[in-house]
């Protein structure tokens, strides 16, 4: 074979046979998106391809940009390669790409999580020769708890500070953890309210059919007393802004995989962490690079030094690649995409 | 387990003393006696003997993990505790456990009399019974490393809020040389404290800087704003040893250091003059390596410290002696309400009738009639081997802790080198998923040489932005260190700088830390090594 289905070159991961990139770092000609996070959706190509779940958001955060969408399970044809999407479960629309050319068959997970979070299509493992992988927590000292579990912390933390008279903070990123923190609330306890990029974020979401529960957004003239003994949901950049600072007697907590480590909760000044992440744990990418019955494994973000070497001991043969993805993800590293809006 | 357990979360997940105050409150009315006094010598430093080392314990939790040695250090590197790691890193436990914090304290304790595989399978078991949150605080306990953010001053608080005692009181109680195995609650809280321990050493009044590392350089005119007339007070020699307290009581002696350690055998040198001081006397100043009369670097203490024995050697090589500044206990008299300036009298006159006058020194008091000239001063204190002035208002009580107002210390600026960053390594703890530790290099010819590696003085936003360039620049990587294209130019500031034939630069720097980001420099307009050696002389 004289070049690899997929590689990694200076733009993105490329696909000499079709002519395309998945989820390019500098501008191309044809792009085809994994899911709208600012990593992997990126401005300034020609064309898109994404899930039609990640249609809205991408008109939202790139503008008017030309757009096809596709369904899961489908598939399409680019230059003679075949192109499918399967579901993630990382957020709303996220997809992992299947590329398959002469019987050769690679997937690029783009990020994924294997519990369901009842909001973005539950993750499917999809066999291939290669798989293209993330680690962001390919590290064993990151196990996730049940959800339910986290959310009955997060509400009962809420519970408490709307007792005391309180207003609850909670940050997690805009797209994807914000959605999913407001499915776990107990809404009996009180009202949501959002900062303006999250209720963009929403309203984005909404034009695309996805439905969220009720919640207010914060407006320049909110009056702060009203969010007494509710919820604020606001995006990390907002922490410690004087945005942030004008609420009454906040209690404010961090929503991220994170949060596993006491040191890392403690350089973010929360008065609470709560460990919920959107991306596979330690066993969730062990269990999902087994079921897709690859022989090489090429990891991205995070711990991809020793999560590699982890995996060639398993038997994989298995090689990090140097991206620039999880630089500006949801639990990489706070964003700039945020600040802008 | 349980309550100390939840007890050490619950404080972690507030920053705001109030709720700390109030959670500790709490905690102790509603855990035992034995529990109450267990908690209070964990969280003052009275930890139980180690009885396993930790490259059992990591072994073990390896083969419970099912993780190869190299996956647990790189584990580790990320978590940055050792107690944590492995809290992470052990399966779910198949049982659970109803022991309060002493039962298991006894337990650890009993350990001692059992061979390898009792305590293996004693330990598996313990593991076994616990959630994530009480194995973590059970292996800090049971690695002796078990530390808390929370001040002495705030259990003092809680405990005070609790029994009506007077703060300074059951401070000055839970100093000193208890041991929770004999020690109860009832002594401690007891209104009449009989028999007073006499090793029990006063809480030190610390000094408050006069300026931040990030203030700019405080003028003479801005030191008469902040603390009025020169008149009121007394200036001293900031000295560049270890705080002390030494003790003389009912014919025995006691050295304390700061950090509340009983040190009376590591400075065998100094009990020649504590044993002829008048009984009942507490002194508090520097113990300090000195030759002549001329006090040595830290370094030279730094030799020492840490030796299990003291050889002829390192005695004849590291000479000590007692700078005393301060007297707090006059003939068994409580004497700390005085005024400094009586107190001042007292420490003379004491100096004076010492015959040990080679070991037992007074600390100069530097007079001065403007700030100005103190400023001047001020910029010799290297001359003087000392790193500042402390500054005493003549009319102040010796204060417990650090109380704002009476007791400043204004440091020497430290000295600055430009160098570019070299190497960088991710945080430990706090800053574990970010590239925080950095080597910084100086030119030697065409070639960057590493200087210093330092890692505290950027704000976090800073450094999210040297995490961004590091993880977009790296040349190459050796397990957690990336070496970085050279690009960033960073002030560094450092206390003294030594010769050393153990660095590629040929000097050592002393406490080097980041001042700030050079954004306006390029790699080109860095320091030279030459700069650096001519600060030897
Ligand atoms: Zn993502
Ligand atoms: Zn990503």
């Amino acid at each position: 074979m004289a070049q690899a289905l997929l590689q990694f070159n200076d733009k993105g991961i490329y696909c000499a046979a079709g002519d395309f990139y998945i989820d390019p770092w500098k501008p191309v000609d044809r792009a085809v998106i994994t899911h709208a996070h600012s990593d992997h959706a990126r401005w300034g190509h020609k064309h898109y391809l994404a899930h039609h779940l990640s249609r809205e958001v991408m008109y939202y955060r790139l503008g008017d940009i030309s757009l096809e969408t596709m369904e899961y399970g489908e598939s399409t044809t680019i230059n003679g390669v075949q192109v499918s999407f399967y579901p993630a479960g990382h957020i709303v629309g996220s997809a992992q790409v299947r590329v398959e050319y002469k019987g050769e068959v690679w997937v690029a997970s783009g990020d994924y999580k294997l519990e369901d979070d009842g909001l973005s299509a539950p993750f499917e493992p999809v066999k291939c020769h290669t798989f293209i992988s993330e680690c962001t927590f390919g590290m064993p000292v990151y196990k996730w708890r049940p959800q339910a579990e986290i959310f009955s912390g997060i509400n009962d933390w809420w519970r408490l500070n709307a007792e005391e008279g309180r207003t609850t903070v909670i940050a997690g990123y805009s797209l994807g953890k914000a959605q999913r923190i407001m499915q776990g609330l107990d809404l009996s306890i009180g009202s949501i309210y959002l900062h303006g990029v999250i209720a963009n974020t929403n309203e984005a979401l909404e034009r695309n059919g996805i439905r969220l529960p009720p919640a207010e957004r914060i407006t320049a003239d909110f009056k702060r007393e009203q969010a007494r003994g509710g919820i604020v949901i606001c995006p990390p950049s907002a922490v410690g802004s004087p945005w942030m600072r004008k609420f009454p007697s906040v209690s404010f907590g961090y929503c991220s995989g994170w949060m596993a480590i006491r040191g890392a909760k403690r350089r973010r000044a929360a008065d609470r962490g709560f460990v919920l992440s959107d991306h596979a744990d330690w066993d969730g990418l062990i269990e999902a690079i087994g079921a897709t019955e690859c022989e090489s494994v090429c990891l991205t973000h995070g711990s991809t030094a020793s999560f590699s070497r982890y995996l060639r001991e398993l038997g994989y043969d298995a090689f990090e690649a140097e991206t620039h993805y999880g630089v500006e993800d949801d639990e990489a590293g706070e964003t700039k995409v945020e600040e802008a809006v | 387990m349980k309550d100390f357990a939840k007890l050490f979360s619950d404080l972690d997940e507030t920053n705001k003393t109030s709720e700390k105050v109030s959670i500790l409150k709490d905690y102790f009315m509603f855990v035992s006696d034995a529990d109450k006094i267990s908690t209070l010598a964990l969280f003052t430093g009275r930890k139980p003997k180690r009885q396993i080392n930790s490259t059992l314990i990591k072994t073990w939790a390896m083969e419970l993990a099912h993780i190869p040695v190299w996956l647990f250090e790189e584990s580790y590197q990320v978590v940055g505790d050792l107690g944590e790691t492995i809290a992470l890193l052990l399966p779910e436990p198949m049982g659970s456990q109803n022991k309060s914090l002493t039962d298991w304290i006894a337990e650890i304790n009993s350990l001692s009399t059992l061979g390898e595989s009792e305590k293996k399978a004693w330990l598996l078991d313990a593991w076994d019974s616990m959630d994530r949150q009480e194995r973590f605080v059970f292996n800090k306990i049971l690695t002796g490393s078990f530390r808390v953010g929370v001040s002495h001053s705030l259990i003092v608080k809680a405990l005070a809020e609790l029994s009506g005692l007077e703060a300074s009181v059951l401070t000055h109680r839970i100093m000193g040389n208890w041991d929770p195995a004999v020690f109860s609650f009832h002594d401690l809280m007891q209104e009449q404290d009989a028999s007073e321990d006499i090793s029990r050493p006063y809480p030190f009044c610390l000094a408050y800087p006069v300026q931040e590392t990030s203030d700019q350089v405080k003028s003479a005119e801005d030191m008469e704003t902040a603390l009025g007339s020169p008149d009121q007070w007394q200036a001293e020699w900031k000295w560049d040893g270890i705080r002390a307290q030494v003790i003389f009581r009912g014919g025995e002696i006691f050295i304390w250091s700061r950090g509340e350690d009983l040190v009376t055998d590591k400075f065998p040198e100094l009990h020649r003059f504590i044993s002829e001081l008048p009984d009942g006397t507490v002194l508090d100043g520097e113990a300090i390596c000195f030759s002549g009369n001329c006090p040595l670097p830290f370094n030279v203490l730094q030799t020492r410290i840490g030796r299990k024995n003291l050889t002829k050697k390192i005695m004849a090589d590291s000479p000590m002696a007692f700078i005393a500044y301060d007297c707090l206990e006059l003939e068994g008299d409580d004497i700390r309400s005085m005024p400094l300036r009586y107190r001042r009298s007292i420490v003379e006159r004491i100096h004076a009738e010492n015959a040990h006058q080679d070991i037992f020194k007074l600390s100069e008091v530097v007079s001065f009639n403007s700030w100005q000239e103190l400023y001047d001063l001020r910029l010799r204190a290297r001359e003087h081997v000392a790193e500042g002035f402390m500054l005493k208002r003549s009319e102040s009580v010796y204060q417990t802790g650090r109380k704002r107002g009476d007791w400043w210390k204004w440091k020497v600026d430290p000295l600055t080198v430009d160098a570019v960053m070299v190497y960088a390594q991710k945080g430990h703890g706090r800053r574990a998923d970010l590239y925080t530790d950095y080597t910084f290099a100086v030119w030697d010819g065409d070639k960057l040489v590493p200087v210093a590696k330092a890692y505290s003085g950027l704000t976090d936003k800073e450094i999210n932005q040297v995490d961004h360039y590091v993880k977009r620049n790296t040349l190459e990587k050796f397990g957690p260190v990336r070496t970085v294209k050279p690009g960033l130019v960073f002030e560094i500031g450092f206390e003294g700088i030594n010769a050393s034939s153990r660095h590629k630069s040929g000097v050592a720097l002393r406490f080097p830390r980041i001042l700030r980001w050079r954004h306006d420099k390029k790699i080109e307009e860095a320091d030279h090594i030459e700069a650096l050696k001519a600060m030897l002389a």
